[in-house]
């Protein structure tokens, strides 16, 4: 009875060591402040899905990043500042190496964390939104907006309006109206808009939705009577399938209708039924499942019952394929600065913002990930933390989005100026000293 | 039998009008005050300072400030949440625009300004009442927060709206630590919850009482409606705007008007109702409840139940739940958790032997 015992507890504890072995595979964390309740939850539940789904195709794929599996956990923020400050607490200590970036897809959670993630050492990655001017890299070390930022996004949409007049020079006279969100975001057009015009010659009309945005009939009213050769909608949430019927009702043609990444989902298109065919919107992803990286998606993950998403349909939307996105370029930048922290090793989020800042996705990479199209080549420096800042338009063509241009650049040195005149504010204000990126390795 | 009076008499009027009359109180008391303002900071790691306890405190600040013009001086308000938004907005300003000057004065400014605007908008009380005088505090919520999104000399023309709070800093140290802000924000709720634990028991807080039960009455018996009322909105929002400042300083580091919506004058409001209209205590327990629930279920919930359920629906089945739990103490106690206390402190001065 002893022996059978002690045999048992033998074995036992060979378990217990074997699992402890296996236990030593490196892991690296990524906490994710998402939110899947509250007004946001429609966008919050693709953008979190597809992430996941990204991070589960490396590990079931390829065995994690040279063998170091993704792990992450979930915090629900429902968008709002004060969970979002208790979620990035609670995950910044979590994993063998801690938290090792930030992404908190809210720009006022960014806001929030933006000092402290600094002190702790952990990179702030914020695609499409957050602190414009923290593209400055010399004075937001710890802060990447990558891709574009709204105000290149702004720019771009005024490059591509021009495009489509035929010469930057045919904008002269034009008349553009600006329908957004009276709020904070929506505000940030403003400045850069006011710039462009006064630079291109065009007459920009700013009218105000006040949040939600599902009333606009005085808004209309007023757009009819200006008819401007454009407008764009610098929408969110619910106010962008109004804007479209309500544009279908006072017969504004919907192809002289842009709007930001914001307004350019399929949450904000279907709503509105037939009253958004032929309209147009900028994003930094593209929509579609016919992308070799979703493509593995479905086959690794999915075919495993691995995945994230409830809804299969929504797999190859505009908000899951931005999702897509942000997780590609974390494990790019994990595997980037394992290249050189040491492969195949879990590394700190000292390490990884160094992945991010020499991060490098060029077309070879992004064929070689079966990404070619799905979001621009990216190339980060020490002093530039955006990128390309460049968006491709879709059309909606009543059933799904349809590219219609290539990346459209923005007006770079307007914009960079810009940033950079705003970054020095912040860092007089703050008493940072810019960093000399000449030394920068 | 812990908690017996017996053998403590009062021999003056100022021992017969103490807060705390029974001894055992006393101890409690500053036990607690001993355990929070040292025990806490010393021992506390940073996710406890800086994610529960802080905000826990700030929000019964806030819920003081309610409680006193709901609970005590009968007027029911939407806009707590805005209030706390001017004191926000006031502090950053006077700290961006005047030289020098020094955090506490600043928070006391920002609690002025935050009472001015809170008897702006307390005059239409002196006509309306209950349900209706709400929608007027509710054009507060909603009219506050437009102007400070409008103009953007409040947000020093900050492109996205949101600015950062400057460093804290009296008389030159500064408030950096997660601990040394717990400690700041722990004695500035101390202080105040004091003051207002005062204030009601004070021949002013006699007055609002007498106003919510019934105000003719009160008016017939020489009070001044006017005065009264006006006053517990200025206090009222004296408190709310302080708790707003604490809230951009200590807590969040940013101040956007977005942050003081609609939702939070909400939550304020809950917060008093299940931690008990009309209490000093019921303010703590009730933001406490608020704040700490919601993080526990986030917790809990995916612990108790992992990947079997969809992301979505665990994050769903929390705020099921968090309903769900309201509505149960609600029902139990319709006055709230500081209610509760009292029930378990009377039956506590007669235990072991009720009879």
């Amino acid at each position: 009875m002893k022996l059978k015992h002690s045999a048992l507890l033998g074995t036992a504890l060979a378990g217990l060591l074997a699992s402890s072995i296996a236990g030593a595979v490196e892991e690296q964390f990524i906490g994710l402040p998402s939110y899947r309740v509250g007004p946001y939850a429609a966008g919050g539940s693709g953008v979190f899905g597809g992430w996941i789904d990204y991070m589960q195709l490396i590990n079931e794929r390829d065995g994690g990043i040279n063998g170091v599996r993704l792990t992450w956990e979930e915090c629900e923020t429902e968008y709002n500042n004060a969970r979002g400050v208790e979620c990035y607490e609670r995950l910044k200590k979590k994993g063998s190496t801690g938290n090792t970036v930030f992404q908190p897809v809210s720009t006022g959670i960014t806001y929030s964390v933006l000092d402290k993630a600094a002190q702790d050492k952990i990179p702030v990655v914020t695609i499409g939104y957050g602190r414009t001017d923290a593209a400055d890299g010399r004075v937001f070390p710890w802060v990447f907006p990558l891709i574009t930022t709204y105000w290149s996004q702004a720019s771009a949409i005024v490059n591509f309006i021009g495009a489509k007049e035929g010469g930057m020079d045919k904008l002269k006279g034009k008349k553009i109206g600006l329908l957004y969100h009276d709020s904070a975001y929506g505000k940030e057009s403003h400045a850069i808009l006011d710039k462009l015009a006064a630079k291109h010659g065009f007459e920009l009309t700013k009218i105000a939705v006040a949040h939600p945005g599902n009333e606009q009939q005085s808004q209309w009213l007023q757009l009819r009577q200006l008819k401007p050769d454009y407008v764009i909608l610098w929408g969110w949430g619910v106010m962008n399938p109004t804007a479209l019927k309500a544009a279908a009702k006072v017969g504004y043609p919907r192809e002289k209708m842009v709007g930001v990444w914001w307004s350019g989902a399929e949450e904000d298109t279907v709503p509105a039924g037939p009253a958004a065919k032929g309209f147009t919107a900028a994003g930094f992803n593209v929509a579609g499942a016919n992308y070799p990286v979703v493509a593995d998606i479905k086959k690794f993950v999915y075919g495993k019952g691995k995945g994230n998403m409830e809804d299969k349909a929504r797999i190859g939307s505009v908000y899951y394929n931005r999702g897509v996105v942000h997780g590609l370029i974390t494990v790019e930048a994990i595997r980037k600065a394992q290249e050189k922290y040491g492969k195949g090793k879990a590394l700190t989020g000292e390490q990884v913002r160094w992945g991010f800042e020499n991060l490098n996705l060029d077309e070879a990479r992004l064929r070689a990930l079966g990404a070619t199209g799905f979001l621009p080549p990216l190339k980060i420096s020490c002093a530039d933390h955006e990128g390309p800042g460049v968006v491709k338009f879709q059309q909606w063509d009543g059933n799904q989005w349809k590219v219609i241009s290539d990346w459209v650049e923005s007006d770079r040195p307007l914009v960079r100026g810009m940033i950079e005149e705003s970054a020095a504010a912040y860092a007089k204000e703050k008493g940072i000293k810019p960093r000399d990126c000449s030394k920068e390795g | 039998m812990l908690y017996r009076e017996a053998g403590q008499f009062k021999s003056s009027y100022a021992e017969d009008g103490r807060i705390f009359p029974i001894r055992q109180d006393r101890v409690g008391f500053t036990l607690l005050m001993l355990v929070f303002g040292v025990a806490v900071p010393l021992l506390a790691n940073e996710y406890w300072l800086k994610a529960i306890l802080t905000p826990v405190l700030i929000f019964s600040l806030a819920a003081i400030g309610l409680n006193i013009l709901t609970g005590y001086a009968g007027q029911l308000s939407l806009g707590s949440a805005a209030f706390m938004a001017v004191g926000a907005f006031a502090a950053y300003n006077f700290i961006l625009r005047v030289d020098g000057m020094p955090f506490l004065l600043a928070l006391a400014l920002a609690g002025l300004a935050a009472a001015l605007v809170g008897v702006l908008f307390g005059l239409p009380s002196l006509r309306i009442k209950g349900f209706y005088l709400a929608v007027a505090t509710l054009a507060a919520q909603f009219f506050i927060v437009w102007v400070l999104v409008k103009f953007p000399w409040f947000s020093n023309h900050s492109s996205s709206g949101v600015v950062t709070a400057q460093e804290v800093s009296i008389l030159g140290y500064a408030f950096v630590s997660p601990e040394a802000k717990y400690v700041l924000t722990f004695l500035v709720v101390a202080v105040l919850a004091l003051a207002a634990k005062n204030l009601v028991r004070s021949a002013t807080g006699r007055a609002w009482m007498a106003v919510r039960d019934m105000d003719v009455a009160a008016q017939v018996i020489g009070f001044r409606l006017m005065r009264t009322k006006l006053l517990a909105f200025a206090v009222s929002s004296f408190y709310c705007g302080v708790a707003g400042a604490l809230y951009a300083y200590t807590y969040i580091g940013t101040v956007e008007p977005e942050g003081f919506n609609l939702d939070l004058s909400f939550k304020i409001l809950f917060m008093i109702i299940i931690g008990g209209v009309g209490s000093i205590l019921g303010a703590f327990l009730g933001a406490a409840f608020i704040v700490l629930l919601p993080i526990l279920l986030d917790n809990l919930v995916p612990a108790l139940f992992g990947d079997a359920l969809g992301a979505g629906f665990a994050s769903n089945l929390q705020l099921i739940i968090f309903g769900g739990l309201i509505i149960f103490f609600l029902i139990v106690e319709p006055h709230g958790l500081a209610r509760l206390w009292q029930i378990a402190k009377e039956k506590l001065r007669l235990w072991p032997f009720p009879h």
